[in-house]
């Protein structure tokens, strides 16, 4: 309809007018279409990471113009228990989340996939923990993990007598790495299930009949159909799941601060402690910078391990 | 029960398998969809209902699991809302961050619709480096750039401004919406645009009246996920504001209202819920654009 429209509107604005002929002229229309989109990009991306790779370099702190120091920084995280910790943690946090919200995750895809009523609502539904503000959520689990008043305390000391004593969740050191990782789980289920889903939902039927006519079973299918035809997808999501654990904030920020005894902390908010609340800005840059090496890694080996165990699937397939 | 339901069908369709065989896939399907499915729901909604619920319940009631039953409420009390609208700033907080998320959504709504038009349909050398950069950039988080961002905020004289964050969110919103946009406007045919250069109109006038039109439910998916985005966001609004009128809800929640020693839990959850349901809504009046966009996304 609007094509049919365009010759008037065009005749009217056909003026030998050099600001329309310039915006008409390919070259030039580029640079501005891409101008404040990378513009922005530049500034406040390329620009601080590469300002955050050299403060990491310095002694700058809020304030005070750093000088170069070389590895200085470094070579006291390197020597720091405290550091050393973060990285468990955040390598610990990451591979025990990810595994969690991925079996469960494509669980619940799968769930979703068969044919039920309110299908769409409950998918709807399920999206809810990932649309929530982090912090907000991150609170109400806060208020479940209470020490005195948690009602999964009450509910397994008073309603099921299963123990006696309340739960310490976020006291002590192993209780509380553990609740904050089911923190995450639980926040994290409904992208890892909704993502797969779609996937699943492009997997052509007819190769499931073709399986059920030679009598595959349904562990069968899911090996060697399902599992196989998800694995583009599983590896996109895990890239993405992994980069986006490896450097969480919200949650630990919001629900232990990294206690108790400094226990919980990820890198990310050891940076945040010691960069932005310390005012030490070059250690903290270098402990964000610390965070490059195993994202590469991390990414690198979801990507392309999975990737290519497709790859080889797809041969033998064929 | 189960039994009647399969006699049912059988009498109603005679293709239907055997008895038995009908029996014992009801059952079945109750067993492995339904109640898996059921104690999902219930632990993905739980923290939701025990957030409302906490929110509406008085304090001798919170504090007092022997003489009350926990998970329902005896004498619901609006007093923890009335607290946090009249006696903080709650007011205050939710409209900066109601302006911050308008104002980054809008900018870069603009600027990923010019970028990914420039990328998708212009098709100069070089564009699908660009693009690619571009889904790179996603891959940055957040939490390596806030220190190097707090002291270029600095720079430009923005620090404990909400505009710092109008600036700085479209750092991760551009991205996502630039690669959404693409996926869009590659299924508007090219065909149209063709017509209407033959027919003379310039190239800002194609996208203005051909290709935009037709991409508004890509627009609207982009918006949408750029609003719940920047609501939700954290660390950079934590690291960049100082002054406690300026802040937004999530980072106004845990910095302002959690105080002492004695948590105020009932005011916490409250302010939590009210946080959450300008999302909430938004996402309800849009959830097909927004699970579309989100597997778009991914599928690209």
């Amino acid at each position: 309809m609007s094509v049919t429209t365009l010759p008037t509107a065009a005749l009217a604005q056909r003026q030998p007018n050099w600001i329309v002929r310039l915006f008409d002229y390919k070259p030039f229309l580029i640079a501005m279409c891409l101008a404040p989109a990378l513009g922005l990009l530049a500034v406040f991306l390329t620009y601080p990471l590469g300002l955050g790779v050299w403060l990491a370099f310095t002694d700058t702190t809020i304030g005070r113009r750093g000088i170069f120091v070389g590895f200085e920084n470094f070579q006291y995280l390197l020597t720091d228990p405290l550091w050393w910790n973060a990285v468990f943690y955040s390598v610990f946090y990451t591979g025990v989340a990810t595994f969690g919200k991925f079996a469960l995750g494509f669980w619940l895809a799968l769930l979703l996939n068969n044919h039920f009523p309110f299908k769409s609502l409950l998918r709807a539904i399920v999206l809810l923990p990932w649309i929530v503000p982090t912090v907000l959520s991150a609170l109400a689990f806060w208020w479940i993990y209470d020490p005195q008043f948690s009602i999964i305390s009450y509910l397994l000391v008073d309603v099921l007598h299963w123990r006696s004593t309340n739960i310490d969740f976020l006291g002590s050191p192993w209780p509380a790495r553990f609740s904050l990782i089911a923190a995450n789980i639980w926040r994290g289920i409904p992208f890892v299930a909704i993502s797969l889903l779609a996937g699943l939902q492009t997997i052509s039927p007819s190769l499931y009949e073709a399986a059920m006519l030679d009598g595959a079973s349904a562990w069968q299918r899911f090996r060697y159909i399902t599992f196989p035809m998800m694995m583009p997808i599983l590896a996109i999501v895990m890239t993405f799941s992994i980069i986006f654990t490896f450097t969480d904030f919200q949650l630990v920020y919001a629900i232990t601060r990294g206690g108790p005894v400094n226990s919980t902390h990820l890198l990310a908010t050891l940076a945040f402690q010691r960069g932005i609340a310390g005012g030490e800005l070059g250690e903290g840059a270098a402990i964000a910078v610390s965070m490059i090496p195993f994202l590469v890694f991390a990414t690198l080996f979801s990507y392309f391990g999975l990737a290519r165990r497709k790859w080889q699937q797809g041969e033998a397939n064929d | 029960m189960t039994d009647t339901v399969a006699q049912t069908s059988t009498v109603a369709d005679t293709k239907a398998p055997p008895d038995t065989m009908a029996w014992d896939s009801g059952l079945r399907r109750l067993m492995m969809i339904y109640l898996p499915l059921g104690c999902f729901v219930l632990i993905l909604l739980f923290p939701f209902y025990w957030m409302a619920i906490t929110s509406f319940k008085p304090n001798a009631e919170l504090m007092n699991y022997k003489e009350h039953n926990p998970f329902w409420i005896s004498s619901p009390t609006l007093a923890h809302i009335k607290h946090l609208l009249f006696n903080t700033s709650y007011p205050q907080w939710l409209k900066t961050t109601m302006m911050v998320a308008i104002g980054s959504t809008t900018l870069s709504l603009i600027a990923s619709t010019l970028a990914a038009y420039a990328i998708e349909r212009l098709r100069f050398r070089g564009s699908p480096y660009v693009g690619l950069g571009i889904y790179l950039a996603y891959l940055v988080p957040p939490s390596i750039l806030f220190i190097p961002l707090a002291t270029v905020v600095v720079q430009f004289g923005l620090f404990d401004s909400p505009i710092a964050l109008i600036l700085v969110y479209p750092t991760f919103l551009v991205p996502f919406c630039t690669w959404l946009l693409i996926g869009y406007f590659k299924s508007i045919p090219y065909e149209l645009e063709e017509c209407a250069l033959v027919d003379g109109a310039t190239r800002l006038q194609i996208l203005r009246r051909i290709t935009l039109p037709l991409a508004v439910p890509g627009l609207i998916s982009a918006g949408i996920f750029s609003f719940t985005l920047s609501w939700n966001e954290f660390i950079y609004a934590l690291a960049f504001i100082q002054s406690g009128a300026n802040k937004t809800v999530p980072v106004a929640i845990l910095t302002e209202l959690v105080t002492g020693d004695v948590y105020q839990w009932g005011a916490l959850m409250a302010g939590s819920l009210l946080g959450s349901l300008p999302v909430a809504i938004f996402y309800s009046l849009f959830v097909d654009y927004y699970v579309s966009s989100l597997t778009g996304a991914v599928k690209e």
